[in-house]
């Protein structure tokens, strides 16, 4: 497949590593390791375990598999709210199949629906509105999650609906924000991460400015990166680059794709659609100020929060779940006494079990529980 | 989540709904081009042109030139670490 086969070269690939070795016995880097990097989204994760590319970093490089993954942070309320919306006789909940194993208290969408609870899954929110336009006696909810990459999909899709007058349809509104997790991670003081690597789909909605506050402030390189395995240890060359010429800034690998400025007409319908919410939850993360967004009061209508007599409680989390632990890289996925035994990805315990794209889950599906 | 894949527009499907054809490794798919048009870029002359996908939405055109250039540093990575190694 084009612009997907050139860049996972198995041969440049091992080339690439033995390279980044070359580099890390350069004296400038010799006396910084280890080195630490986060990659923040789960597509990389995914990517990193797929293809086994910690075994081709040399001694010295860590990689911190990051809080990206917007299914692994769902908080169990939210889905307990998605069970009663499902559960009313005349809604058709309708979310992406990523979302349908998440547990919350009264279990997940997959367990609702062998119940009888009218749920489907859909590739894309226009083929939830598709659904709402077959089913006019219906309300026909889509439960839309996601960060900024998924965020222009779902206000386009209600920009379309109102242009119809599509009035049975509805969004229940979990979408989450990059930067104040990214924010919220680098105060904690147990954190420890010397650069990151960028979300690259991110970055093609948002562009690379809302970055130079981790680089400026912070003082640690950022590198958006492709999720194909060289663009991977491309961005690792970068970030080495930097800190050995004691630089930080932000920097671009991912250039055929992520533009310094994002897209503009994505930002205006995210604009135009969502406003900030005062908080929000995430699964393993707690409460963050200014981390989420809902629907705007102009389109209170179609907003699935008032289908609901009262939404769900924040609940407690397992207590001897150590997801915030491997999150901030003081805990590797298998240190932890739950993996493989009481969390597994057909009973995740913690966030990172929840998705293919979470840290534990990938590990446990590329490297096995052992 | 975040998924993304890039695909070629090989069909206008209605330029009035912004509504095109992609074919993904193979298989033809329906996008909506709203985030890669702009007053220069109609959807017609976006025939032939890859873009990367999302939940049903083409986020970006996917730019050739700016892809080998990625390829020709990463060669050149290659070079230069065989350079150092044969330097004194």
């Amino acid at each position: 497949m084009k612009y997907v086969d050139e860049f996972r070269n198995p041969v440049e690939a091992r080339r690439l590593g033995e390279h980044l070795a070359r580099r890390m016995a350069l004296p400038e880097l010799q006396s910084r390791r280890p080195v630490r990097i986060m990659e923040v989204c789960g597509g990389h994760t995914h990517t990193i375990f797929r293809y086994g590319l910690e075994a081709l970093l040399p001694e010295g490089i860590e990689l911190i598999h990051g809080p990206g993954c917007p299914v692994c942070v769902l908080p169990p309320e939210r889905i307990d709210d998605c069970l009663t919306l499902a559960e009313q006789h005349d809604v058709i909940l309708t979310t992406f199949g990523d979302a349908m194993r998440v547990p919350g208290s009264r279990g997940s969408l997959l367990q609702a629906r062998a119940r009888g609870a009218d749920i489907r899954t859909v590739y894309s929110p226009l083929d939830a509105l598709q659904v709402a336009r077959d089913n006019p006696d219906r309300k026909v909810v889509f439960f839309a999650l996601g960060f900024e990459t998924t965020m222009p999909g779902t206000a386009i899709t209600l920009q379309q609906a109102v242009e119809e007058g599509i009035a049975n349809f509805y969004l229940f509104c979990h979408h989450v924000t990059i930067v104040p997790i990214l924010k919220a991670l680098l105060d904690d003081p147990f954190m420890q991460v010397d650069a990151f690597i960028g979300p690259g789909h991110v970055s093609m909605v948002i562009g690379m400015t809302p970055y130079t506050f981790i680089a400026d402030q912070y003082r640690k390189p950022v590198v958006v990166a492709g999720f194909e395995p060289l663009d991977i240890l491309q961005s690792i060359v970068m970030v080495l680059e930097q800190l050995r010429e004691g630089r930080t800034e932000v920097e671009n690998q991912y250039i055929r794709v992520v533009s310094r400025d994002g897209n503009r007409q994505a930002l205006q319908a995210v604009a135009d659609v969502f406003a900030l919410r005062a908080r929000s939850s995430w699964r393993g993360l707690g409460e963050i100020e200014r981390s989420g967004v809902g629907l705007k009061p102009a389109y209170a209508a179609f907003d699935a929060e008032r289908l609901l007599v009262a939404p769900s409680v924040r609940r407690a989390e397992p207590v001897d779940c150590r997801c915030s632990e491997v999150l901030k890289g003081q805990l590797h996925p298998r240190q932890c006494p739950l993996f493989g035994r009481a969390c597994t990805p057909e009973h995740p315990r913690g966030a990172l079990m929840v998705s293919s794209e979470g840290a534990c889950a990938a590990c446990h599906q590329y490297q096995g529980r052992g | 989540m975040c998924l993304g894949v890039p695909g070629e527009i090989v069909a206008i499907d209605s330029a009035a709904t912004a509504s095109a054809v992609v074919e993904i490794s193979g298989v033809r798919r329906r996008v909506n081009l709203t985030c890669v048009l702009t007053d220069n870029i109609r959807p017609e002359s976006l025939l032939g042109q890859w873009v990367l996908v999302h939940t049903g939405f083409a986020m970006s055109l996917i730019d050739a030139a700016e892809a080998q250039h990625t390829l020709t540093l990463l060669a050149e990575l290659e070079a230069f670490s065989v350079d150092q190694e044969a330097a004194p």
